[in-house]
């Protein structure tokens, strides 16, 4: 048993017995930590409403061999303007699904928890449209599997690049398309985002191929994940 | 270990929320020593739990028959309702003694990780109840936490546009909390939420 200090992002908790919860956090030196937070549920618990899904928080725990215990918690950042918006909220389930779906136990994976903080930062700072489909493609990135977009991913031709296949990884040409037709202002959104050019585009304005990237960079993610994102299923803004 | 009804009594204890192996063996022996009558109330009373308990057809309380207590009480004020996640939470409403409307329970809050969306909460049900007009003011006393605040965003996103006054519950600090302990969230909450004194 020891005590250790670690930042983290609160990204879901489930009730425990009385009045206690496990909290499941990414944390930047100890990568998933599922840890026991003792009496939260009470209205004079010491820990308040810190450790609420969400929260980025400086915390320090007791390891323990299968759940550790959290001691003390420290707010870094609450992100409020999020948590009052339903449309922003949603957004962020989708950005915590994702990370708790990928981050692993006790292995650190600090720039997948940077991208996190950066996009739940970018999210309590603005509304943009491409916000998810962004966090989406950079993560996709981050894990090696980030779509081929610049040649055909069958042949590796470049010109005539017009359908999108997740089983191939990438962008198909018009001899080689299978999967579904993709446009090339979607095209130029994911390459930028890939290419170095995120922050104009979360400036962009809600547009034409808003939707067509966040289907394709969400799908892309479902596809590495082998599993459904259940927070776009059944979102409360539909 | 055990045999029979002792292993069989010792199995269905454990199989309740919060009791390990361990206590399931203590109750068990407790049981088998304490006098037939005293088994037998338990026994009767978890009976009669299952066999008359139901759900309220109107708000989703538990009741005993079609309508809960406060349901089919003519002295509550029906111009105000409030909606609660839980029948549990109706009790503690109830314990402050501050409130004389009907409720509506939800079942449960927004948790799109767990996949709880709208469709599986009784808001189709509570749109119903807004229909005729006698209500005024549904209170939103979902709990402040994540899930809470976004059922209770959500609700008032579909009822304020059909006319009725929407109220959220107060959050702030807790009667013999301390300051120091407080988190930003609630302390934020309790300033923005603060009140005149009457002198």
């Amino acid at each position: 048993m020891s005590l250790y200090r670690d930042e983290g992002v609160v990204l879901r908790s489930l009730r425990l017995g009385e009045a206690d919860r496990i909290v499941t956090m990414v944390t930047e030196g100890h990568g998933k930590v599922r840890a026991v937070a003792k009496g939260v549920r009470r209205t004079t618990s010491k820990f308040g409403g810190r450790l609420e899904p969400l929260s980025h928080v400086a915390l320090q725990c007791w390891s323990g061999r299968e759940l550790d215990t959290v001691t003390q918690v420290e707010v870094l950042d609450g992100f409020r303007a999020v948590r009052e918006d339903l449309v922003r909220v949603a957004k962020a389930f989708t950005l915590l699904e994702v990370v708790d779906q990928l981050a692993q136990e006790r292995h650190p994976n600090p720039r997948l928890y940077e991208t996190l903080v950066g996009a739940l930062r970018s999210l309590d700072h603005a509304d943009a449209p491409l916000l998810v489909a962004a966090f989406c493609l950079k993560v996709l990135a981050l894990e090696g599997s980030a779509p081929i977009v610049d040649r055909c991913a069958s042949c590796g031709s470049v010109s005539e690049l017009i359908a999108f296949d997740l089983v191939e990884g990438g962008v198909l040409c018009r001899s080689c398309r299978r999967g579904r037709p993709v446009s090339a202002g979607a095209l130029d959104v994911v390459r930028l985002v890939l290419g170095g050019g995120l922050a104009s585009v979360l400036a962009e304005p809600a547009g034409p191929s808003t939707e067509e990237v966040t289907d394709l960079a969400t799908e892309a993610m479902e596809v590495h994940l082998e599993r459904r994102l259940r927070s776009l299923r059944s979102s409360p803004t539909g | 270990m055990y045999v029979g009804p002792l292993r069989s009594l010792v199995d269905e204890l454990g199989r309740l929320p919060g009791i390990g192996p361990k206590s399931a063996q203590r109750i068990a022996f407790h049981l088998l020593k304490v006098e037939s009558e005293d088994a037998l109330r338990l026994v009767d009373a978890i009976v009669a739990v299952k066999e008359r308990v139901t759900s309220c057809t109107i708000c989703f309380n538990v009741a005993e028959g079609e309508l809960c207590e406060f349901c089919s009480d003519p002295r509550r004020d029906g111009s105000l309702l409030c909606v609660v996640e839980d029948p549990r939470d109706i009790v503690a409403v109830e314990r402050t003694r501050e409130f004389r409307g009907r409720y509506h329970v939800l079942g449960g809050a927004l948790n799109p990780i767990e996949g709880l969306g709208p469709d599986q909460l009784r808001v189709r049900e509570l749109l119903d109840r807004l229909s005729d007009g006698e209500v005024t003011e549904v209170i939103l006393c979902t709990n402040p936490n994540l899930e809470g605040e976004a059922t209770a965003m959500y609700l008032a996103r579909l009822l304020v546009p059909l006319g009725v006054r929407v109220t959220r519950i107060a959050s702030g600090l807790p009667v013999g909390g301390d300051l120091e302990y407080a988190d930003e969230l609630t302390l934020g909450r309790a300033l923005e939420g603060r009140r005149e004194v009457d002198a």
